[in-house]
């Protein structure tokens, strides 16, 4: 299928989310979309699945206009759709996903034996095979991605979008869903692609269209260097990498200890975990979403009663003690999903910035809340985490996701601190506040913090582990050093130990790994960066250190 | 996506452990055999006379007496047996069939029976317990399916109270006027189908919260039915005549004992229940129907990206509901041979939505649970009239102790349709 779009243009009140956009996509090809958390890519692509009416513009397919009133629409026009977040009925089985809304009916029944035919037919095509009669709550995210696929597909798709499909895989993962992609490419199938990974959008696609602040702001080969990408994306320059000196760990502040927590069933979701984490160094925490991570941050925090095993901080033991008496004792914590637990979306960033001293002086004094201080205090940490707002007075919910961070993370950080335990501090944030809260983080630690961070981002796990601890199924699977390769990370966020998971990545590369080494390569060869920085870096040394060292002193040279 | 617990299968826990709803279930079928075995003490010497037959069966089976006492213990026996095989079920993580509960709590019924009836004169009519059952069932089950049927669709529908008082005053004012009771089965699904309306108009089009909307529509019809009692009907009392249906005997099958004039010596409602619970069952689950209505109230928003027009889908469903209950409805009415009378519903609404909460939002399930709501009800009626020495209050409060009982020991194993009670907004 040939795809045009001219001068898509879709506005909510006065936003406009997408702005005159033109593209083109010819049959076969597997083209990227690039940009920004924000850019408008999500919209663009509800637009052309027909959840959104477009104000302006026209989607051509093989030279035909067509106008879409609602995805049923778009699905007859040949367009096929895998969300981010999998739109497939956790409780129905595989092949009653795949067939809803255009069921087989047979004797006034649904027809199954024909569904699974369709499902097993449909992903045999694609070389892979799903149990038809798996529930769907019950399969590994990767699982549900193809199924997602094989729903598209068995409804005649001749264009797939894939929105941020790779946000919750593995690398290994990974090679296989590209795999899956170029199989149909070849087949004829034509693929836009959505991210806002740099490394993965040159692994695959064969042209690259930018969108930043809801218009094209240009196209590109995979030929195109990531920083160039990056910077297209991004509207300036900006380094990849985090500036950040080795490590230098002190004494142990963290150690946590046999720690065993168990969900309401009794099944153990953190099991046996045990750790240390010292003064001055960063340990990152890598695995797939739902491995416990939440859980072990819980329980550090005290939300979450552990059944068994201990968490001490600072050769204290933290049990039997209740949040409030964590926090004080130098405990500062980012939960993963800021508007339901990090910020009130109603309160002012004055009030959020508070919200954990309540209480007590300096905040309130005599029961009743001392608003110059509250404000003198807002004042001085919006200057300081450079909020971007207009008044300290706005509703934090009114912010974009970035600034919402950096008020959790300048509430969190404006007490006396020995431990930062944050989980994905940069979720759904633009590059430009990443960079800034990375290196907020790499100070705390340098200040002599002992700082956690979890995340499911390899790229941040990489840029700001010092050790790289991996979990998968409520276990720790291992603790490695950081800038550990990105397929040795994968396979254990499979559960393969780290020895086992370093021998099979050395037998194979996956494009993904591959696409790091030429990164690195580049990074030394494009950047006109003082030889002492590129050059001399030995081998040895992990691949994040060396290409945020030669970013920085790039940085430097500009 | 935090439901994707792992990714390799290979980290299943190594040591069994029994989620708590198991145990729970556990815990309430020792419950019911210790209190089986209390009561089994407690019955007097003496016989309990039994009758089987009816007086309208061709073959007359004579009335009988058992022996309370040892009757009661080895009932007894048996609830011990089925608790102590449902325990080690429970201890070994595995579900107790509802089964196992269900007879083990009908025969600690019958022990109770046993100690109210041993030793006097009066008769236990077996098969007229069991056809009042089914007969103070059925509105129970007209509404559970209701409340199945919107919910599954992703509306809560509080307003089954309502729907069966609609139905119960549609039903009696139309017979009348129509001057045919049949004609009331038509207008009893209407008038439901109408505060279903109601309910779907705000919860869908205006977003309002379906609780709220749904007590509200209970308080207006009652507001209105009483009204129009007190107005209307009293000054025209032709309008509220008493006018009941036909029982149909079904011609072999109802001579067959117990089960006989228990299921087929009924009135059409009755039947046409039998025809709706087998209908939904299969439809709800095997029918491209039920899968698109299911899938709106799991997933809505894949529902949309399928194709599905999630709104209508809701619309279409919540009518459909209100008219099952309003059909219901027309039990208190016609079916019972009875005029309407002032807020006669008497919270059986909110009695089918915990037996629809009880059957696990399936058809199957809430009739199960609707019937054992019913048997509480008739054993309550029928123990009064033993004149136990035992206040009414507390037998008239039966069954909803039995409701309270059954929904904790069960309720925790009982997962609702996701986007329940949540409005769609693309």
């Amino acid at each position: 299928m040939r795809l045009e779009l001219r001068g898509i243009t879709k506005r909510f009140g006065t936003f406009t989310a997408n702005d005159g956009i033109d593209m083109v996509v010819e049959p076969g090809e597997i083209h990227a979309i690039l940009g920004e958390n924000g850019a408008g890519k999500s919209t663009l692509m509800n637009t052309l699945y027909g959840l959104y009416e477009p104000d302006a513009g026209q989607i051509v397919i093989d030279g035909e206009p067509v106008v879409f009133s609602g995805p049923g629409d778009a699905m007859r026009a040949g367009i096929g759709m895998v969300h981010q977040h999998f739109m497939l009925v956790p409780v129905f089985t595989v092949a009653e996903n795949v067939v809803l809304g255009q069921e087989p009916v047979g004797k006034g029944l649904i027809d199954l034996r024909r569904a699974r035919q369709i499902v097993r037919e449909t992903s045999e095509m694609l070389g892979f095979a799903i149990d038809p009669d798996a529930k769907i709550e019950d399969l590994p995210v990767g699982v549900q991605q193809r199924v997602e696929i094989v729903k598209a597909l068995s409804r005649n798709a001749k264009l797939l979008i894939l929105d941020e499909p790779t946000a919750v895989l593995t690398p290994q993962e990974t090679d296989e869903l590209i795999e899956i992609m170029r199989r149909l490419a070849a087949a004829g199938t034509s693929i836009l692609f959505i991210t806002h990974k740099l490394r993965e959008i040159r692994a695959v696609s064969d042209s690259i269209t930018i969108i930043r602040l809801g218009k094209v702001v240009g196209s590109a080969t995979p030929s195109a260097t990531e920083s160039e990408l990056a910077s297209l994306m991004v509207g300036r320059s900006v380094s990849l990498g985090v500036a950040k000196e080795p490590a230098q760990p002190r004494e142990d502040v963290l150690e946590v200890r046999n720690l065993v927590v168990r969900d309401t069933h009794g099944v153990p979701v953190v099991n046996d975990v045990s750790f240390t984490v010292a003064s001055g160094e960063i340990l990152a925490v890598a695995g797939v979403q739902g491995n416990g991570q939440t859980e072990l941050t819980e329980a550090i925090l005290g939300i979450q009663k552990p059944a068994s095993g201990s968490v001490v901080l600072r050769g204290e033991s933290l049990e039997g003690k209740g949040v409030r008496e964590r926090l004080d004792s130098g405990l500062a914590y980012v939960p993963e999903d800021r508007s339901t637990d990090g910020v009130v979306g109603e309160f002012s960033i004055v009030e959020n910035l508070v919200l954990d001293r309540i209480g007590a002086a300096p905040v309130s004094r005599g029961g009743a809340l001392d608003m110059r201080f509250l404000r003198r205090n807002a004042d001085e940490l919006v200057k300081e985490f450079d909020v971007r707002t207009t008044s300290v007075d706005r509703a934090v919910g009114t912010l974009s996701g970035g600034n919402q961070q950096k008020v959790v993370l300048a509430r969190e950080l404006s007490r006396p601190l020995s431990l930062l335990v944050a989980s994905q501090p940069t979720r759904g944030v633009d590059v430009g506040s990443i960079e800034f809260l990375h290196d907020r983080i790499v100070s705390e630690r340098d200040k002599g913090a002992a700082v956690v961070i979890v995340s499911t981002e390899l790229d941040e796990v990489l840029a700001l582990g010092d050790r790289i601890a991996v979990m998968c199924g409520g276990e720790l699977v291992g603790i490695v050093p950081g800038g550990e390769s990105r397929d040795v990370l994968g396979l254990m966020m499979t559960g393969i130990g780290p020895e086992e998971a370093r021998q099979r990545a050395a037998e194979h590369h996956t494009l993904l790994g591959e696409a790091d080494l030429e990164a690195e390569a580049e990074a030394g060869a494009v950047l006109d960066a003082p030889a002492a920085d590129a050059v001399d870096a030995p081998a040895t040394e992990s691949s994040t250190t060396r290409s945020a060292t030669t970013t920085s002193a790039g940085e430097e040279n500009r | 996506m935090s439901a994707t617990a792992t990714v390799t299968g290979t980290t299943a826990p190594t040591r069994a452990v029994v989620p708590s709803e198991i145990r729970r279930t556990g815990y309430l079928l020792i419950g019911i055999a210790a209190l089986a075995a209390l009561l089994a003490v407690l019955v007097p010497s003496g016989d309990s006379r039994i009758r089987i037959s009816t007086s309208a069966d061709a073959l007359q089976i004579p009335i009988f007496a058992v022996p309370g006492k040892v009757t009661a213990i080895v009932l007894t026996l048996v609830v011990v047996g089925l608790a102590a095989y449902g325990f080690r079920l429970t201890q070994r993580g595995t579900r107790v069939p509802v089964w196992v509960v269900a007879t083990a709590g009908a025969l600690a019924f019958v022990v109770l029976l046993l100690l109210l009836s041993a030793g006097k004169d009066q008769v236990v009519p077996i098969t007229g317990l069991l056809a009042g059952t089914l007969l103070l069932g059925t509105p129970l089950v007209f509404g559970a399916l209701s409340g199945v049927v919107c919910e599954r669709v992703g509306i809560v529908n509080i307003a089954i109270e309502g729907q069966l008082l609609a139905g119960a005053f549609a039903a009696a004012v139309v017979a009348s006027m129509a001057g045919n009771a049949y004609v009331g089965l038509i207008a009893a699904p209407v008038a439901g189908l109408a505060v279903g309306a109601l309910l779907a108009f705000f919860s869908i089009r205006y977003q309002v919260n379906q609780i709220i909307v749904g007590v509200v529509l209970n308080v207006l019809v009652v507001g209105i039915t009483s009204f129009l009692f007190s107005t209307v009907l009293s000054d025209n009392p032709n309008l509220n005549s008493r006018l009941g249906l036909p029982v149909l005997p079904i011609p072999l099958l109802s001579e067959i004992p117990v089960v006989g004039p228990v299921l087929f010596r009924q009135n059409l409602l009755v039947y046409l229940m039998f025809a709706i619970v087998i209908a939904l069952q299969i439809l709800i689950f095997r029918s491209r129907w039920g899968l698109r209505l299911r899938s709106v109230g799991e997933h809505p928003k894949a529902a949309d990206t399928v194709g599905i027009d999630v709104n209508r889908t809701r619309w279409r469903n919540t009518l459909l509901g209100g008219a099952i209950a309003g059909l219901g409805g027309a039990f208190f009415t016609v079916a019972s041979g009875l005029a309407f009378g002032k807020d006669m519903t008497a919270g059986n609404g909110f009695i089918a939505l915990a037996a629809m909460i009880l059957g696990r939002w399936s058809p199957k399930g809430a009739v199960v649970a609707a019937l054992m709501f019913g048997l509480s009800k008739q054993l309550g009626q029928f123990i009064q009239q033993l004149q136990a020495p035992i206040p009414p209050q507390f037998l008239l409060m039966l069954p909803y102790v039995v409701t309270i009982l059954a929904v904790a020991g069960f309720a925790g194993r009982v997962r609702a349709p996701a986007a329940e009670g949540v409005p769609y907004e693309k």
